[in-house]
């Protein structure tokens, strides 16, 4: 009798605490969602980009998320596994993950550890072509220890463990699905690949390749009352400005994803009223590479490599001029507005790694810049051009085709003019300068060129991998195929014992310490000329509710929380 | 007739043998990588080991007969054997040429894409069609009359304005302002009655008006030069001196003649119904055959690109010669034999 009046005491509450929006599983109907890249495959470990692992993220589920502020949640385990909890060993080379007991698929079937082991095993098979391999870097065994729980050992010790099975790029497929479709033999298993089962809110019914899914809410999803959606219309296609007007002007649809418009475009669609932009900062940075090494053609096959300095990019008073004769205020204004902000760090997220060091960069200095090259011996020519020795300050800077690209690119160039640098401006196909052919000299690897301008990230919230990204032995050269992230081609073993000191420290402070001394290096010699800390930016119809913008993980990561609301 | 038609099937073999190798040769030549919309994230060495999954570790001619091979012989075959409905020889590990980005067989998404296609710029062409036949006729009927000179300008505008321009124009008058149709178009949309029907005529509406106008403007232009020929023939001037009533000898003498370059016109336009209208697909998010060709180039998926182009070499060699063929039926002075 006690126990009972306890439940309906409970229940009551819970009754009360819930608002009406979140009724039963599933009452809230259609959900339309517009990427304006289409999804080409439900399998993110075989994807081609960001669009098939948001779209299968309402399917497969990893076993902890991101948050929209970067911090882990635990999703298929009751607890991330940490030193302190002994999940972690205390040398740091294992990782014990403990999954939740009663977790299903949605076939009915029981999520087991095997489960876990095997989607380790598919994605580390050398001929499989996986895409999150890098994940599992270091990782020697992944484990059942029993049918609940998973021992992921490492070769080294890893202060950062999190790399497999955290966050929806690495996702935990189903054995039983899959089992056939190991190493070389993936790309053939078509069915599997568009139609995943998976443990999340949602299954696929019908998958139409870079075209349209249509998703059906998982009736055996762990959480009741969720999802709120019936069913889920995923559509692709288009351009990002048709997009927005879709969600922004005609309501159609009710989601539209990474709206790179103009901003002043955006701002006449959102006075439509029917729904509202939502933008998060991850770790994106827009930065200018500055080379180091001499790129002139006449090199032949040592052009671009440390062999060859390169004649005036090596000075650092040119590197400090370049940064400081730039407006980023005017280059966020002019092509990212509310998606962008200025920054001076190419570190600049999350908040405990953001430097402040580099300040000195966030106001244009003009006067400064012309009075460090006139100290530096650089006098103006007759053409306005500075030079030295016979040598002019003359820069070719590239990039990948895009209009922002473009535009920011031809405000840079006159900024440059007033400090006396003459800028050439170059633009390539993205697919040719963000590809690896060996045979193309237009790759940004290859950096035959003074400038080159792109964005980088790093995938989740730990730096240790992307600052080891300019260590001497990442230098693209021929020797390694040109394959390597140094960019720059910055080479100091200062830095270097920094990144091999990130790599064996555990405590958090004692990491953020050295990242950021490692990004102040950076910025202090301009290897790096940081211009603008790039958010994401989606719209919403503004009748839906639940909405979490996160840079961290999939966009779609709460989609189970997402809801019909009045608007208001 | 049948005997030039064996004659010319057999020429087209060779010819689309070179097609196909130019065609191969252009796009792997071409820079790109299929790994280059990956994100960043993804390490060098990953994206080796990806690219050689996708089989271009191969040297250039064991791909390009490993192509003719699935093309000619593979695909046909698995073709058969849905209609057979039994397998036919090793249907197992027969390789299909498959997409880099969807890891899917190309055929397959071909087929899942024509229906679209078919439905949108297939009826555009047909209402184009049926637009510019009575502009042409009454155009030239009435030649340098305000109809014709109307005529004259609405083909100027269907040449001349970019159909990306008229689709955004369209969405903003009737999605935007009016709300009356859809921009976006559903391919997941199945006919089933009355209700369901109307909204497939919705969302078809504006790409389909978008293409008529385009079409008709080319077509209407045809016809009407094809109409002031024969109008000013010595036959029709003996039909009418014959006291036939105008309205036969206009719509049944001189329209069938004048109808005889434009059917050709047209049948030589066929090929261009399955190229699908790139821009338009685009707009409207039909996502059709024209959709997957672009979709197929941004991504660097050269087994999808080379396929599709391919295939459009194929529909223009045989329509080419369906043209030829129906011109030597209607018109009995040409003979081929």
């Amino acid at each position: 009798m006690q126990i009972s009046k306890k439940l309906l005491m409970t229940a009551a509450a819970v009754s009360l605490l819930a608002s009406p929006a979140l009724a039963e599983r599933g009452a809230d109907g259609q959900l339309n969602i517009l990427y304006w890249q289409a999804p080409s495959i439900a399998n993110p470990y075989l994807s081609g980009g960001t669009k098939d692992i948001e779209s299968a993220s309402l399917v497969l589920e990893p076993l902890a998320y991101y948050d929209e502020n970067g911090a882990m949640v635990p999703n298929l385990v009751a607890e991330i596994p940490t030193v302190e909890n002994g999940g972690v060993s205390a040398d740091l080379t294992s990782i014990t993950w403990k999954l939740m007991p009663g977790t299903v698929w949605s076939d009915g079937s029981p999520l087991t550890s095997a489960d876990v082991v095997f989607s380790g095993d598919y994605c580390m098979h050398p001929d499989g072509g996986c895409n999150a391999s890098t994940n599992f870097t270091d990782v020697t065994s992944i484990e059942a220890i029993d049918d609940l729980t998973v021992k992921i050992t490492f070769g080294v010790a890893k202060p950062f463990p999190y790399g497999p099975f955290v966050g929806t790029t690495v996702p935990i497929i189903q054995k039983a699905q899959f089992e056939n479709c190991m190493g070389a033999k993936a790309p053939e298993c078509t069915a599997q690949n568009f139609g995943p089962v998976g443990t999340g809110p949602y299954k696929v019914t019908e998958f139409k390749a870079n075209d349209v899914v249509l998703y059906e809410m998982n009736d055996k999803f762990r959480e009741a009352d969720k999802p709120h959606f019936s069913n889920i219309l995923f559509k692709g296609g288009g351009d990002a400005a048709s997009a927005a007007r879709s969600v922004l002007e005609t309501g159609e649809f009710d989601y539209a994803w990474n709206l790179q418009v103009e901003p002043e475009i955006l701002t006449q669609m959102i006075a439509a009223g029917k729904g509202t932009v939502v933008t998060s900062f991850g770790t994106s940075v827009e930065r200018l590479m500055v080379q180091s090494t001499n790129p002139d053609a006449a090199l032949g096959d040592e052009r671009g490599t440390v062999a060859h300095p390169h004649p005036f990019l090596t000075d650092k008073a040119v590197r400090r001029a370049l940064s400081i004769a730039i407006d980023r205020q005017i280059l966020v204004d002019a092509g990212y507005g509310a998606a962008g902000q200025v920054t001076c760090n190419v570190l600049p997220a999350p908040a405990v790694y953001a430097s402040t060091a580099n300040d000195w960069c966030k106001t244009q200095d003009v006067a400064g810049a012309n009075k460090l090259l006139d100290d530096a011996g650089w006098a103006k020519g007759s053409d306005g051009v500075r030079a030295k020795d016979g040598v002019r300050l003359s820069i070719l800077y590239q990039t990948s085709t895009n209009s922002v690209r473009q535009g920011t690119q031809a405000l840079v160039k006159q900024m440059w003019g007033e400090i006396g640098v003459e800028t050439e401006l170059k633009n390539i196909s993205a697919s040719v300068f963000f590809g690896g052919d060996q045979s193309s000299p237009d790759t940004f690897q290859k950096f035959f060129s003074d400038v080159e301008m792109y964005t980088n990230n790093f995938d989740g919230t730990d730096p240790e991998k992307y600052m080891a990204s300019w260590t001497c032995k990442e230098i693209p050269a021929p020797a390694n195929q040109w394959l390597g992230n140094n960019m720059p081609r910055f080479c100091d073993p200062a830095y270097d014992a920094l990144s091999s000191e990130l790599g064996t420290t555990a405590s958090l402070e004692k990491r953020a310490e050295i990242a950021m001394k490692m990004n102040d290096m950076l910025m202090e010699y301009g290897a790096i000329i940081p211009l603008i800390h790039r958010g994401d930016v989606s719209a919403h119809a503004v009748t839906l509710g639940g909405v979490l913008m996160n840079s961290w993980d999939s966009e779609l990561w709460n989609v189970k929380d997402w809801h019909r609301k009045n608007p208001s | 007739m049948f005997r030039y038609t064996i004659r010319r099937l057999l020429f087209a073999i060779p010819t689309l043998l070179v097609i196909s190798f130019i065609i191969f040769a252009l796009l792997d030549l071409a820079p790109g990588d299929p790994t280059g919309n990956l994100p960043l994230t993804i390490d060098a060495k990953t994206r080796e080991a990806i690219r050689i999954s996708l089989g271009l570790g191969e040297p250039f001619h064991i791909r390009y007969i490993a192509w003719l091979n699935q093309f000619f012989i593979n695909e046909p075959l698995n073709i058969l054997e849905e209609w057979w409905g039994s397998p036919i020889g090793d249907s197992a590990g027969r390789m299909r040429i498959r997409s880099w980005s969807t890891r899917s067989p190309v055929v397959d998404l071909i087929v899942e894409r024509t229906p679209q296609t078919l439905w949108v710029v297939g009826m555009s062409y047909v209402v184009g069609i049926l637009i510019a036949i009575p502009i042409g006729v009454i155009s030239a009927y009435r030649q340098y009359s305000w109809i014709d000179q109307a005529g004259t300008l609405f083909s100027m505008i269907g040449f001349s304005v970019p159909t990306f321009f008229t689709g955004l124009v369209l969405i903003v008058i009737f999605s935007v302002n009016l709300n009356w149709l859809p921009m976006i178009y559903d391919t997941t949309h199945t006919v089933t009655g009355w209700d369901s029907f109307i909204v497939q005529v919705k969302q078809i509406a504006m790409p389909v008006m978008v293409l008529a106008l385009f079409n008709a403007a080319q077509i209407s232009r045809f016809m009407r030069s094809s109409m002031l020929d024969n109008l000013n023939q010595d036959y029709v001037r003996t039909a009418r001196a014959k006291g036939m009533k105008e309205h036969i000898v206009v719509m049944v003498h001189v329209l069938r003649n004048s109808l005889i370059p434009v059917v050709t016109v047209i049948a030589l336009g066929v090929p261009q119904i399955f190229g699908g209208a790139i821009i338009t697909e685009q707009i409207f998010r039909v996502n059709g055959l024209g959709a997957l060709l672009i979709g197929g180039i941004e991504a660097a998926d050269i087994p999808l690109v080379q396929t599709l182009t391919f295939i459009f070499a194929v529909l223009i060699v045989g329509f080419n010669l369906i043209a030829d063929l129906l011109y030597g039926i209607l018109d009995p002075r040409i003979r081929y034999d």
